[in-house]
């Protein structure tokens, strides 16, 4: 397997559509910075994080997928971030079987005022990840594919 | 059918002769090793001479394989203490259990105490496969058909010699529901069940309430109740079983009784306090024996002192048991031995 | 409905070990509704296993599909080109799936990636209970709706046992006693009287005991023509 070392770190965030993406949102608006190589998909609400959406991203280049919904106790739709959180950690017990580190998926709570805060957690989640390394199953050459891409 | 063979008994065991003349029958208890050991039971029944009119043998007890009852048994008789096997559903289909029945009788046993069982998960063959091709009431009404009808469980008529035991049955005063447990009893009479041998009692004004309703049923006239008492060790013992196992009930008072049997004693003098426990755990048991006796319908008492046959003498002794009664001879019709 | 469970990754690794393409088939009855089985963990362990395969150092090719039922003919038929193409078949579906596919294309080599459990009920969302065991001779019309062959540990017919305490087995303290919910139910019912008398002997030959089981409707099938 062909890694090159400086590869930068590729990551795909599903954020929510009322608290988190407004957040990224807000982050671009004021100019704050975050690692570039963060691509962001919107979804209605945390709740509806699919399992195999996140799988797929990590099968075809992502080297981690955040997670970000609403505060818990201010989600949208009641409850959707605290089903968010469980299947989060479902999807660590699957990774740990698959050989993948459960840390390459993590999940993160925002309000939609909270600009600084999602960049803070993208730059802290991307620094996680470059530690960790990236991906084993990532070819050197190989980029997330167009269709991931808001 | 008669339900009496030409003697006037049933099976002309020992317990069924002393129960049937109004005597306060005594059984005591025996577990067979895990092991093909002979000499084992030997000592054990020692033990027990005359202090007890039959012994129970447990059938792989909480689902821990030991030496089969009746292959005990057939010591047991050889030393000329009375049996009573034990027969569990959850091992054997009906076709073993008749099977081995035919060969316990012929090899002198004469009483049966027909169980459930525990359950598998309890002993240390948890991944066996559980049989319970009939349960216990099912089992007491196919014995008793075999002796008083001579037909086996599939109607089939049992041509030479059929079995004649005298059949037992257990009961839970306490297991739940509360309710229901006099009414399943009733149905154990029902199936023709001729004693029964109670789980360990130490609050006697909860089975005092559990009799009320037997007697009100009737039953205590249709069937030997014996009540089941057994010394406790240490105050350890007395508290896991009164938190850990289910189906009995022991009184807080009884776990202060054992707790204070070493007020006085040096708590250094291991030995002491261990000699103190036990002396009180034999009087508790003797107690409880004096309070069987005042209870209508109790008709004797079953002794379990588990790995601990040497306590059945001061406990029976104690309690004015001794020394047991020489049954009826009986009569000579040819047909049964002693 | 019938609950499963799907196997570890490792183990179904080893099932799957020396073959290079793959056909996960899932399954869009009893197992989708259990979420061992469906569409969608059909295409989970599609991806973990390409995954997986790959970190060990070899690659797999494990393509899925998912039909209806996988127990009857006519909905894995059309699905013949997709099994003709693979090496072997990681079916998802129950055990009755797994054989029917085994049975259809007696080339193929079929193995199972679940562990088909009990057939039973949600109690809750995520929660699954045994309910039934198949006996032959439902008595469920004494028993107050409540089986207890299927949910008393013993399959007594005249139970309680003395390992009822609060309601509950002796084998596990989360395993309601089946015989107290009977006696609970019948005694609400004022039915009391049906389990007074002492239920005889339980004919198992009707189960599995008495052999593999088959059912004939002559009326159902279809009409054969005469030979010549």
């Amino acid at each position: 397997m062909n890694l090159t070392t400086d590869a930068p770190i590729q990551i795909v965030a599903f954020c929510c559509r009322y608290c988190a993406y407004a957040a990224a949102d807000l982050a671009g608006v004021l100019r704050l910075t975050y690692p570039p190589d963060i691509r962001i998909v919107q979804i209605p609400c945390t709740g509806r994080l699919d399992t195999l959406e996140v799988l797929h991203a990590l099968e075809f280049g992502a080297d981690a997928v955040m997670v970000a919904g609403c505060l818990e106790g201010d989600c949208h739709f009641q409850r959707g971030n605290i089903e968010a959180r469980t299947r989060v950690e479902r999807i660590k017990e699957i990774l740990s079987q698959i050989g993948l580190e459960a840390a390459r998926v993590e999940m993160f709570n925002m309000s939609s005022a909270m600009g600084k805060q999602f960049a803070e957690a993208a730059q802290e989640f991307a620094e996680r990840i470059a530690s960790l390394g990236p991906s084993p199953l990532r070819d050197s050459t190989y980029e997330i594919k167009a269709e991931f891409e808001m | 059918m008669s339900d009496v063979s030409s003697n006037g008994y049933k099976s002309g065991s020992r317990l069924e002769r002393i129960l049937r003349a109004g005597h306060f029958a005594v059984t005591g208890e025996l577990g067979p090793p895990q092991g093909a050991e002979i000499n084992v039971i030997r000592e054990k029944a020692e033990l027990l001479q005359g202090l007890v009119d039959a012994v129970n043998i447990t059938d792989n007890q909480t689902a821990i394989v030991r030496m089969s009852s009746i292959g005990a048994g057939t010591i047991l008789v050889q030393e000329k203490l009375e049996p009573i096997i034990q027969m569990t559903c959850r091992d054997r289909n009906r076709l073993a259990i008749q099977s081995d029945l035919l060969g316990a009788y012929a090899l002198g046993m004469r009483n049966l105490l027909c169980l459930t069982g525990d359950h598998q998960s309890f002993g240390n063959h948890p991944t066996a496969k559980n049989v319970h091709d009939i349960d216990s009431l099912q089992l007491v009404q196919m014995v008793v058909g075999m002796r008083d009808e001579e037909h086996f469980e599939c109607g089939d008529e049992i041509k030479e010699t059929a079995p004649r035991f005298f059949v037992g049955a257990a009961a839970n005063p306490f297991g739940d529901p509360f309710e229901w447990r006099p009414y399943r009893l009733a149905k154990k009479v029902k199936a023709g069940a001729d004693f029964i041998q109670t789980q360990l009692i130490y609050n006697v004004e909860r089975f005092a309430e559990f009799m009320d309703k037997v007697r009100e049923l009737g039953l205590h006239e249709q069937v030997y109740i014996l009540a089941g008492i057994g010394p406790l060790k240490s105050p350890g013992m007395a508290r896991y079983m009164r938190d850990q196992v289910a189906g009995l009930d022991v009184p807080d008072a009884i776990v202060d009784r054992m707790t204070h049997a070493t007020d006085g004693i040096d708590p250094e003098d291991k030995k002491a306090r261990r000699n103190a426990w036990r002396k009180e755990g034999m009087q508790v048991a003797i107690d409880l024996i004096k309070q069987m006796r005042e209870i209508e319908g109790v008709a004797g008492v079953h002794v379990m002192a588990i790995e601990w046959e040497e306590a059945v003498k001061p406990i029976v002794e104690g309690a004015g048991l001794l020394p047991r009664p020489e049954p009826e001879p009986l009569p000579t019709s040819g047909s049964e031995t002693e | 409905m019938i609950v499963a469970e799907q196997k570890s990754l490792e183990e179904i690794k080893n099932l799957i070990a020396d073959m290079e393409k793959v056909l996960v088939v899932g399954c869009g009855t009893c197992v989708t509704v259990c979420f061992a089985g469906g569409d969608k963990e059909a295409g989970i362990l599609a991806s973990s296993l390409r995954m997986s395969t790959k970190l060990d150092g070899s690659t797999k090719e494990v393509t899925h599909i998912t039909v209806q039922r996988q127990c009857e003919w006519e909905y894995i038929d059309p699905i013949a080109d997709q099994i003709n193409d693979a090496d072997i078949v990681l079916s998802i579906g129950c055990g009755i799936g797994v054989q029917a596919i085994a049975e259809r294309y007696p080339e193929t080599v079929v193995v199972p990636g679940l562990n088909t459990t009990f057939l039973g009920l949600p109690t809750e969302q995520g929660v699954w209970e045994e309910r039934c065991a198949a006996c032959g001779e439902c008595i469920l019309g004494i028993t107050g709706g409540i089986c207890p062959i299927a949910r008393c540990a013993k399959q007594l017919l005249n139970g309680p046992c003395g390992g009822s305490q609060n309601g509950m087995c002796e084998i596990n303290p989360d395993t309601p006693c089946a015989w107290q919910l009977i006696y609970d139910k019948l005694k609400s019912q004022d039915r009391l009287h049906l389990i007074m008398d002492v239920q005889p002997p339980k004919n198992w030959s009707s189960s599995r005991d008495g052999g593999p089981r088959k059912i004939t409707r002559e009326d159902l099938r279809l009409a054969v023509e005469d030979s010549e």
